[in-house]
């Protein structure tokens, strides 16, 4: 957090209104999002429940188990997922174009498909759903359809996508909104929905206060999932999952299973539309320039992905080999420091951010040498200097890069730094993005007057030694990694 | 929690236990590499509903006491013993959900938790919170040990956690380090300030007292609890609402105060504590007093970007 995000809590609180957190949203959203909310049987590892999944508000897909301590059951409750999202994934592969119209084009799809879970527990469903199918057999003993492996290969590549800074893939509903507002309200409270959804947009002639204390009551307001209210559990689940035990004939089976329909449908029901309104909020801010291009990297990705599965890709490893969680690391960091340095250049409240911490400063150009040369190795370069006039604190040292937002990331080296009586002047060699004109390119040097801002934070990142390939990993590693192929063991994997 | 949790929970406790703890014994074979040949099962459960906690905490003193002086190579395994602790001068009686383990001259806690490990791995709240639990454990038993002039040392640091095994209930064991957990605790202990002083500051007359019938119905009037209640002055943090019954109680009483949006949020106001006058100082409606010069700068540099920013927007 930061003192910017930490006085918007305190001004929500003081307006009993919320309060924007950044100017535009750094989140692509499809146009046809798919939402699942999840709910699972307490005390048990992911024994799904129920689900509410689709892409239509209106007529959501309601999934519910036909006994959730059954391991066959589980299943064929993942078939029927799987049935319901293997459609969107496959559709969407289907409509691609070209990278470009060169000779080196790629085929990439035209739109990606999105899921939208309540929360960080979502994700972990998705995740945890994904161990629990993706290393099934589809032949022999336990064999499973083929789709169950599948959507389980799938759901664990959209839960590793989710744990990526600027993800568009999986998305948790929470997050996603408290990148944008702050409530007048804790980060603990606000991972409940129904309350952060209260501060948005309380129902109808309610105001603030009373709808956030309405949304915590989980008789009014059930819990978004995947775990179920307690209470909820004692009065209703327990005593419906008795009966469904001991059910003898087919028709009183239908019958409880019909009462247990009807219960869990009403617990999903109002997350369901709280995460639909949650889209709708965020669809409404408008979207910051950079996104366009973050969500091309992400249609690549299901792009490739998708080739993988296609071409009998094998199911992801328990766990990451040596090999495989460096790169995911190196990844890990390099996708979020792009993103902090995107969303800085694209959105001023982020960089207020960042002039705050000192990692950036604005302020007015008081001279410009905008045709200054300098020697280089063969013929003299153009360097122009700018000299700015700030009134933030200067923790920048002579000699250290800073880059220009407005253009483009224009790198800048900070050639002396000098504190006045009413604030900073700070002197800078502009290095690139001029054109290789004698002259710089119109608009590429700040002029006289012009407001600046520069930034430490940059989206360049210095690419590391190439790793090893899996073959060379070094024994201190664990040697190379066997594949992971589905092994009889794990299809007999011991459930409850 | 979730009564379907429970019943899971003790279902696997019961499961890990049966027989004499067989299922135990095998794991710490197996899972702990423990040279366990046979071992004796001591069952320190409540006889009967009279069963007193101070006869029982006897009773499990002297068990394991005289464990320690018998040197028998076989093992020992206490079922629910009754454990004590000093905490700042008041002994805590603390009545532990766990199973005490002697094997030559070392003592093993043994914790058994329904979450599972999958893949080798558990969440990692769920294990801090096991592994803080553990510890108090452990340093209790080091007490009593110590207070009967034995070695205390002979309580392992590590203790044992079991739990089920990824998707199934099969039970898993596995070694879990404490000393952290330890070192940290024994720091918390020592600097507690001792409860008599912190009773000298509320009235003499105030009690939280229910006054429980013969029923052991509670009979006194809420009202007046609350306002009982609201003479000592919440210490209210976010945290609370998922660890403390009083949780929403503290939470109204703390409204309009910084603490309600958290730690962080605190400190990166300046330490300013009500809400009104950190926004007060931000827009400049209040001037700073001499101790939130510095705070109050910040805030209005923070205010004035916020309001720059949104304006440019705008
Ligand atoms: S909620 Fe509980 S822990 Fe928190 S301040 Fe109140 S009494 Fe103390």
């Amino acid at each position: 957090m930061s003192a910017l995000t930490s006085l918007a809590k305190a001004l929500a609180v003081y307006s009993m209104a919320p309060q924007r957190l950044t100017v535009f949203r750094h989140l692509y959203i499809s146009s046809t999002p798919i939402v699942i909310v999840p709910l699972t049987l307490a005390g048990e590892t992911n024994a799904p429940l129920a689900a509410m999944v689709g892409s239509d508000r209106a007529r959501p897909n309601l999934i519910v188990t036909r006994q959730p301590r059954e391991r066959a059951e589980r299943l064929n409750f993942a078939g029927r997922l799987a049935s319901e999202l293997l459609f969107p994934i496959e559709t969407a592969a289907q409509r691609t174009q070209a990278t470009s119209s060169g000779p080196n084009a790629r085929v990439r799809v035209v739109d990606a498909p999105q899921i939208w879970v309540p929360n960080p527990a979502g994700v972990e469903f998705v995740r945890t759903l994904g161990r629990m199918t993706r290393l099934r057999q589809t032949e022999g003993p336990w064999a499973v359809p083929k789709k169950v492996r599948e959507l389980g290969i799938w759901l664990t590549w959209f839960a590793e996508q989710a744990e990526f800074a600027d993800t568009g893939a999986l998305i948790a509903a929470t997050r996603a909104v408290a990148a944008v507002w702050a409530t007048g309200q804790s980060d603990l409270e606000d991972g409940n929905l129904a309350a952060q959804i209260a501060w948005l947009d309380p129902p109808e002639g309610m105001d603030v206060a009373s709808a956030v204390s309405r949304a915590e009551d989980p008789q009014l307001c059930p819990p978004a999932g995947p775990a179920t209210d307690p209470t909820f559990d004692r009065l209703f689940l327990e005593p419906a999952l008795r009966d469904l035990a001991t059910a003898r004939t087919p028709a009183a089976h239908r019958a409880v299973h019909q009462r247990l329909t009807a219960m869990l449908e009403e617990q999903m029901r109002p997350t369901w539309e709280l995460v639909w309104t949650a889209i709708g909020l965020l669809a409404d801010v408008p979207e910051a320039p950079r996104v366009p291009k973050r969500w091309e990297q992400q249609r690549d990705r299901f792009t490739s992905f998708h080739r993988y599965v296609a071409d009998g890709g094998r199911p992801q490893a328990k766990r990451d080999n040596a090999g495989r969680s460096a790169h995911r690391l190196a990844e890990l960091e390099q996708r979020k420091a792009a993103f902090e340095a995107q969303r800085a250049y694209d959105d001023p409240l982020v960089i207020a951010d960042h002039r705050l911490t000192g990692e950036a400063f604005s302020g007015q150009v008081v001279k410009v040498d905008a045709t200054r040369r300098v020697p280089g190795l063969r013929r003299s370069v153009l360097r122009p200097l700018v000299l700015v006039a700030t009134g933030d604190h200067i923790h920048f040292d002579v000699g250290q890069h800073v880059y220009d937002p407005a253009r483009n990331g224009q790198q800048a080296v900070i050639e002396s730094v000098a504190e006045t009586e009413d604030g900073w002047r700070v002197a800078l060699e502009l290095q690139n993005r001029m054109g290789s004109g004698q002259t710089a390119k119109p608009g590429s040097v700040p002029a006289l007057g012009e407001d600046v801002t520069y930034t430490s934070v940059t989206e360049t990142f210095v690419r590391r030694r190439p790793w090893p390939a899996r073959e060379e990993t070094p024994w201190t590693h664990g040697g190379p990694a066997p594949d992971s192929a589905p092994a009889v063991e794990d299809a007999a994997e011991d459930w409850s | 929690m979730s009564s379907i949790a429970i019943a899971r929970g003790r279902g696997f406790e019961a499961k890990v236990k049966a027989d004499g703890c067989a299922e135990l014994l095998r794991l710490l074979r197996e899972h702990i590499r423990l040279p366990v040949a046979e071992v004796h099962y001591h069952d320190l459960n409540p006889t009967d509903t009279d069963d007193r906690i101070t006869s029982r905490l006897r009773r499990s003193q002297r068990a394991l006491q005289a464990a320690v002086e018998s040197d028998e190579p076989t093992g020992t395994l206490f079922d629910h013993p009754i454990l004590q602790l000093t905490v700042n001068g008041v002994q805590v009686r603390i009545e532990p959900d766990l199973i005490a383990f002697k094997l030559g001259n070392q003592f093993f806690v043994v914790e058994i938790k329904s979450f599972a490990i999958l893949d080798g791995a558990a969440d990692s709240g769920k294990v801090a919170a096991a592994a803080q639990q553990s510890a108090v454990y452990v340093l209790a038993m080091r007490e009593m040990l110590q207070t009967a002039g034995l070695d205390p040392d002979m309580v392992s640091d590590h203790v044992v956690l079991v739990c089920p095994k990824d998707f199934s209930n099969q039970p898993v064991a596995e070694l879990l380090d404490v000393r952290k957990q330890l070192a940290t605790l024994k720091r918390q202990l020592n600097r507690m300030e001792s409860v008599e002083s912190i009773l000298r500051l509320l009235p003499p007359d105030l009690t939280f007292d229910l006054r429980l019938d013969d029923a052991g119905q509670p009979t006194r009037d809420p009202q007046e609890l609350a306002t009982a209640i609201f003479q000592v002055t919440a210490r209210y943090s976010p945290e609370c609402l998922g660890a403390c019954e009083l949780g929403g109680v503290c939470r109204s009483e703390a409204r309009g105060t910084v603490a309600v949006l958290g730690r962080v949020v605190r400190e990166d106001l300046g330490g300013v504590d009500s809400i009104k006058e950190a926004v007060e100082l931000a827009t400049g409606l209040r001037e700073p007093d001499a101790g939130q010069r510095q705070a109050a700068e910040l805030l209005r540099r923070a205010y004035d970007m916020r309001e720059a920013a949104l304006g440019a927007a705008r």
